[in-house]
């Protein structure tokens, strides 16, 4: 491999270093080749790590006269980019402050520096890195620990204050928990009433904290076999397991032990006094989590124990796992390679405790961090490299997920099913569907057959639909999809009865002969208004339902061949659409109109509706009222309806963003051009108009920065827009959420008089879609927290569904 | 998500011989561009399949079939167009070279879509590829192109 080979190389630098020394103009070079060796430093490598840290340290220590500041800053990044190799570079410094007092000091006031930027700046995992750094120093002897417990205490004291956000409270706590792993010992054995002292302070704190946002961060609602702790509360737990142990842990490598000697030697360096930085409003902080298990050690069979939730080293190996991901995501063959070689590989049952990082990423509420296919894709390679093991563990895992969908959140149950119709699709959609088919005997709206009847919905869209019949055993036929095709009334038998058809097959005709929409409206001019004949004689619009019928379904019908084929058909006649459908409710008539047809082929509606909304046929709020609409009640715990609502938001969310983005960067072109045509009209002489004389480069700027300058008129129409479309966006959000009110209320209220348990499949889907708009588009959904608690989230409304918005706004509270 | 420049996304070594433009043009397009070209793909893959795959790494433009010149039917192989470059990437990372129908996909940067490119270049229609394949590929229409003939001219002698 590369990395080896490179390694190698570098091992050669040793002797021929003072060679190379003399070369001066290779001094980049030879800052480069510091870089490599201070990033590779703990490496597979063929001698000890304790003899390349020996001589990494005097080939840093002698040339620190040319490469100081170099050596600092990346001696500073490292721990922070590589947080797995903390000890290894604490142990450098330890052995370079052991040599040179004088950099020890220089190492802790620019680390020092790192650590309160990355606070300024919202870093707070380089923050906390930063911290088990520093703290790690004092293993090394290059801080003193009553400095460390200063900072320690300071940083539980900003836990302390009132009035700033609980998430920033809890951050200071869980960065002060988190780097006792690595100090706890040390802190135990010079200064154990400080460290009990300390310890106190946060139980306390622990003690009076709120957790109304668990609930909604937890993938299952109950908590057996595996309780779904709140992460601080886990990490208290784990802490005070370790201090049980008296701070003993085995699973971080200390190198610096096997330095004791020389480390002892060495003089201290006091932390100057550090006061975190105030909370101001624009500081977003982490939010809150949940710590994800699914195993235990009964499930791993015979080999290295799984250790315990509460052991410290759960918490290490998770953590070094998902640095692991973060570090790699981008390239998911290095990722699973990475995972696979963890330096603690042979001591625990690894493929289970990836499996479950994996999952705890995926399932993460309220979004995962990266997109769903990128787990998926690495769980596809960690069964290429692993095969003897990681599919065996992957369907354990599966089976866990399935028997315990029951309590499964709705977020989580999507990203579940879309998952595994994914894995399935990667390897031949093999799997052993006769151990699920008690499933088969529940209510269809039971969260088991449910996940199956839409597993195969998403193979379906994957596969073909023959293909069904080699892939699924016979007794599952109730579950499998019907065939993905039109449901086109006006030639099916009966049609000859309907007011519409002789219009629709001469419509087919004209469509077919490649008419115009003016032919098409015309066509349609002559079917009579149902509505006029009814009680709605006084409405005045021109909405006509059998019109958006006929047309609707005819000509989708016609298109039905292929997505293409059907967008190229809207796209013909967009003119027809917009002259049908100007009212909302002549949108949703259209909306209606593609449910009828296409019924049984739910990624065409998808498509089509997402169609509509790009092409601005119909708009947001049509979609969300078609939603909750009485036609759509049979549909209404399918996971392709919520698709579509998502997507609805997902448009409008884009378009705001887009606006506001459009107006902040006029905005500051206009300050820009403001600034510089002042500065502008001093040096530039020559009046506006006059050519040839004036250089190019002058004449050039001022004429480029006017086609760019936004006049101030343009930028308060943007305004404008961005208004409307705030207006648009926040409309949406209430009618979603009135619309969940009320058929939540009104099935709590029913099933009150009727004297039924309301806790029912249907009620339970239905608040899991509810939590699901808050979770997936909290961001933007939090603009308008307020405006929902008056107008629609009241005291009077039941505590079922206050519950559900009260756990949203904790997130962040 | 910030784009970071990973071997995965970096440009491989195919270049469309037909590009009109310098090579430099065809380079920059291809570091700017959110189009993919998606190969090795079934001839019975639908493009409601592939929009399936692809469209969860993001929202896609369009999908424009390749087509067999004479016979118009697919020939494996398309172009997916995201309206973001993100995505495309995105795409580039964790779909190219896994499976869809059964078939390892092959994703690559293309320089976006133009008029006639949807049909293959091979002589008898198909593409290039499936003229002098030696394999049977049953997702590919059986034996390359030449050796089906070369089969045919056996059979004819044989008979």
């Amino acid at each position: 491999m590369n990395r080896r080979r490179a390694y190698e190389d570098d091992g050669d630098f040793y002797g021929e270093r003072s060679r190379k020394r003399r070369r001066v103009s290779e001094n980049q070079e030879m800052e480069e080749r510091l870089e490599t060796l201070i990033l590779r430093v703990g490496e597979n490598s063929s001698s000890s790590l304790e003899s390349n840290l020996e001589g990494l340290v005097s080939v840093l220590e002698s040339d620190l006269g040319n490469f100081r500041s170099k050596i600092l800053r990346i001696l500073s990044e490292c721990p922070i980019k590589m947080p797995e190799k903390c000890t290894i570079y604490s142990t450098m410094v330890g052995l370079m402050n052991a040599k040179n007092y004088n950099f020890g000091g220089e190492f802790v006031d620019h680390m020092v520096k790192t650590f309160k930027e990355s606070l300024k700046q919202c870093r707070w995992d380089a923050a906390r890195y930063a911290l088990r750094f520093l703290s790690d120093l004092v293993n090394c002897h290059v801080i003193s620990t009553n400095s460390l417990l200063q900072l320690l205490d300071n940083m539980v004291d900003a836990a302390n204050e009132d009035s700033v956000p609980q998430v920033r409270r809890d951050w200071y706590v869980f960065a002060v928990l988190s780097t006792l792993p690595w100090v706890g010992r040390e802190l135990y054995e010079k200064k154990e009433s400080a460290l009990e002292n300390l310890l106190v302070r946060i139980e306390v704190f622990l003690n009076k904290r709120t957790k109304k946002h668990h609930n909604s961060l937890r993938v299952w609602s109950v908590d057996a076999p595996h309780p779904q702790e709140e992460y601080l509360d886990c990490l208290w737990a784990q802490i005070r397991k370790l201090r049980q142990d008296n701070w003993a842990e085995k699973h971080i490598p200390r190198p610096y032990l096997a330095f004791d000697s020389v480390l002892c030697e060495a003089l201290q360096h006091n932390l100057p006094l550090i006061h975190p930085p105030p909370h101001q409003d624009s500081f977003e902080y982490p939010m809150p989590w949940v710590v994800y298990r699914m195993f235990d050690y009964t499930d791993c069979p015979a080999g290295p124990i799984l250790p315990g939730a509460h052991s410290i080293e759960r918490f290490l190996i998770e953590e070094h796992l998902h640095s692991i991901i973060e570090a790699h995501h981008w390239e998911r063959k290095d990722c699973a390679a990475n995972l696979l070689n963890l330096s603690y590989k042979d001591k625990i049952p690894l493929e289970y405790c990836i499996v479950e990082v994996i999952f705890a990423e995926l399932f993460k509420m309220p979004t995962p961090r990266y997109l769903d296919i990128c787990y998926g894709s690495i769980l596809i390679e960690l069964c290429k490299l692993q095969p003897s093991k990681m599919p065996q563990v992957l369907a354990q895992a599966t089976e866990i997920l399935f028997m315990r969908i029951d309590s499964m959140n709705t977020s989580c149950f999507d990203r579940f099913a879309n998952w595994f119709s994914y894995h399935l699709s990667n390897f031949q959609f093999r799997w052993s569907w006769d151990d699920w088919d008690s499933c088969l005997l529940l209510e269809p709206e039971h969260p088991r057959p449910k996940f199956i009847e839409e597993v195969l919905l998403k193979c379906l869209r994957l596969s073909y639909h023959d293909r069904f019949k080699e892939m699924m055993p016979e007794t599952y036929s109730k579950l499998i999809p019907k065939p993905p095709m039109p449901t086109y009334k006006y030639t099916m038998e009966g049609a000859a009865s309907l007011p519409g058809t002789a219009t629709a097959h001469k419509l087919v005709v004209a469509i077919r002969q490649k008419c115009t929409p003016e032919d098409v409206l015309n066509e349609l001019k002559d079917l009579p208004n149902p509505r006029e004949t009814s009680e709605n004689d006084m409405v005045e619009s021109t909405f006509n339902p059998l019109k958006i019928d006929v047309f609707v379904q005819t000509l989708l019908n016609l298109g039905s061949k292929s997505f293409s084929h059907t967008f190229a058909a809207i796209s013909k006649f967009h003119l027809v659409f917009k002259t049908l459908a100007e009212t909302e409710e002549a949108q949703i008539c259209i909306l209606h109109n593609v449910f009828e047809l296409w019924v049984n082929h739910q990624q065409m509606m998808v498509v089509i509706i997402d169609k509509l909304l790009k092409t601005q046929i119909v708009e947001c709020s049509a979609v969300a009222t078609w939603v909750f609409s009485k036609e759509m009640v049979g549909e209404f715990t399918k996971m392709y309806l919520w698709e579509i609502l998502h997507l609805t938001i997902k448009k409008m969310n884009q378009h705001v963003t887009k606006l506001s983005k459009e107006l902040s960067d006029a905005k500051e072109r206009l300050d820009r051009n403001a600034e510089s045509s002042s500065s502008e009209s001093e040096e530039e002489t020559a009046p506006a108009g006059t050519d040839a004389v004036t250089p190019q480069r002058r004449r050039k700027k001022p004429i480029g920065d006017n086609a760019d300058k936004p006049t101030e008129e343009q930028v308060e129409r943007m305004e404008e827009k961005l208004e409307a479309a705030y207006v648009d966006q926040k409309r949406l959000f209430l009618i979603i959420f009135q619309r969940f009110i009320m058929i939540l209320s009104e099935h709590l209220v029913k099933c009150d008089t009727d004297g039924r348990d309301y806790d029912t499949d249907w009620y339970r889907w239905t608040v899991g879609r509810l939590q699901q708009v808050f979770m997936m588009h909290h961001e933007q959904v939090k603009k308008y927290s307020s405006t929902l608690e008056s107008l629609l989230f009241t005291s009077d409304i039941d505590p079922h569904i206050l519950d559900v918005f009260h756990q949203f706004t904790a997130l962040r509270s | 998500m910030t784009s970071v420049h990973t071997p995965s996304v970096a440009l491989s070594k195919y270049r469309d011989q037909h590009f009109k433009g310098s090579r430099h043009e065809q380079e920059r397009l291809l570091r700017l561009t959110s189009t993919l070209y998606i190969g090795n793909l079934s001839f019975y893959t639908t493009e409601e399949q592939i929009h399936e795959l692809f469209s969860r790494c993001g929202d896609i433009r369009r999908i424009v079939m390749g087509l067999d010149k004479f016979k118009k039917t697919p020939c494996g192989f398309c172009f997916v167009e995201y309206y973001a470059r993100d995505d495309a990437e995105s795409a580039m990372r964790y779909i190219n070279g896994t499976r869809l129908d059964d078939r390892i996909v092959r994703v690559d940067w293309d320089a976006g879509f133009v008029e006639g490119r949807q049909y293959g270049r091979g002589k008898s229609g198909g593409q290039v590829r499936d003229e002098y394949r030696q394999d049977h590929d049953l997702g590919r229409g059986g034996y390359g192109k030449m050796v089906q003939m070369g089969q045919l001219g056996a059979n004819m002698r044989d008979s």
